[in-house]
């Protein structure tokens, strides 16, 4: 690592600037441009809140979410996921300290969570079809299906990233390129628990609510 | 350094999602379970208050906004562990930017289709117009 000392010769009235470490590391650069993709995704979904919050009134006719949503489901599926982000970050932990059975384990109860939460979400879904308030009903349905089932599909695909990183781990062990797709997978974990707390509060309970 | 990384250079910045602590396995599992009790405590709440009859009926939507607005901060810290230390100063004005953006989308959006919906004619006057 190189630092260059800048004196006040050299750059005047930088007093603070006084050593320059050199470029970040990798595990830096990749973590912050994948935070970036996360924050760009969760712009994406302000799109998608803002459709359902305008859409909510417009039932058509037909059923609204005071008649539709089961609030004990739903309490069920934040548990869910709220657990399954704490063993995510027990997941992550394991890594740190190359413990590759605590890691397995770990990413197995985290999937198990995320497996139980989207049983839960295809049979609500299912239910709301068969009662005749599928996506193409109203507008309001449209929006809610769009919105939560766009975050259910997130939810698969991290299920689906969960177990390369296990059959990863096992291949190849924990190499610096291996630990930073985990810190990736743990970050794009963490950023869907934060989107469904506002989908729980804006979609189910204020929803439910108008 | 604890977590592992020792090649992370911790003097100047820190990935989003790495945390700096000194002290071992047992208190980043400590960390988590903080949060994990501070999340399910706010959810606890959020769904006592949706379904009560004890606090003024038309103030339940802002409290609701509150306690989950208060719930993504502690993810954020708790389990991101995006801080206000210096070495995450990169990765909290990427989030600031985020929201900005969010906001700027959602605000934006209700209030002009609010204005449209409370401007908008009729819809029997705007029938007549047509004929």
């Amino acid at each position: 690592m190189s630092t260059i000392a800048l004196t006040d010769a050299h750059y005047p009235g930088a007093v603070a600037a006084r050593e320059w470490s050199g470029p970040a590391s990798k595990r830096i650069v990749t973590g912050y441009g994948f935070w970036i993709f996360i924050l760009s995704d969760m712009v994406m979904f302000s799109a998608f809140f803002a459709t359902y919050a305008v859409l909510l009134g417009q039932t058509a006719g037909g059923p609204s979410g005071h008649d539709l949503f089961d609030l004990r489901n739903v309490a069920i599926e934040t548990l869910l996921l709220l657990a399954s982000s704490f063993t995510c970050g027990l997941a992550s932990i394991a890594a740190d300290n190359r413990s590759a059975i605590w890691f397995q384990l770990a990413m197995a109860v985290t999937c198990a969570f995320g497996l139980g939460f989207l049983a839960i979400e295809g049979k609500e879904f299912a239910s709301l079809v068969a009662r005749g308030a599928g996506p193409s009903r109203s507008a309001f349905l449209s929006a809610f299906f769009t919105l939560v089932g766009c975050h259910g599909l997130h939810v698969s695909g991290g299920i689906l990233w969960l177990l390369t990183m296990m059959a990863q781990v096992v291949a190849k062990g924990f190499r610096p390129d291996i630990l930073r797709r985990i810190l990736c997978f743990a970050l794009f974990w963490h950023a869907l628990d934060i989107i469904w707390i506002a989908v729980f509060t804006v979609v189910y309970l204020l929803g439910s609510a108008a | 350094m604890s977590n592992g990384h020792d090649n992370v250079d911790t003097g100047v910045d820190l990935a989003p999602g790495d945390e700096h602590v000194e002290g071992g396995v047992g208190l980043r599992i400590l960390g988590y379970l903080t949060g994990l009790g501070l999340a399910i405590l706010l959810t606890a709440t959020s769904f006592f208050v949706a379904g009560t009859d004890l606090v003024w009926q038309p103030s339940i939507p802002v409290a609701l906004v509150v306690l989950a607005i208060a719930q993504m901060g502690v993810h954020l810290v708790f389990f991101l562990h995006i801080t206000t230390g210096p070495d995450n100063t990169n990765n909290v004005l990427a989030l600031a930017f985020g929201v900005l953006i969010v906001l700027l989308v959602m605000c934006g959006s209700l209030w002009i289709m609010a204005n449209l919906n409370h401007n908008m004619m009729p819809m029997d006057q705007l029938m007549q117009m047509q004929r």
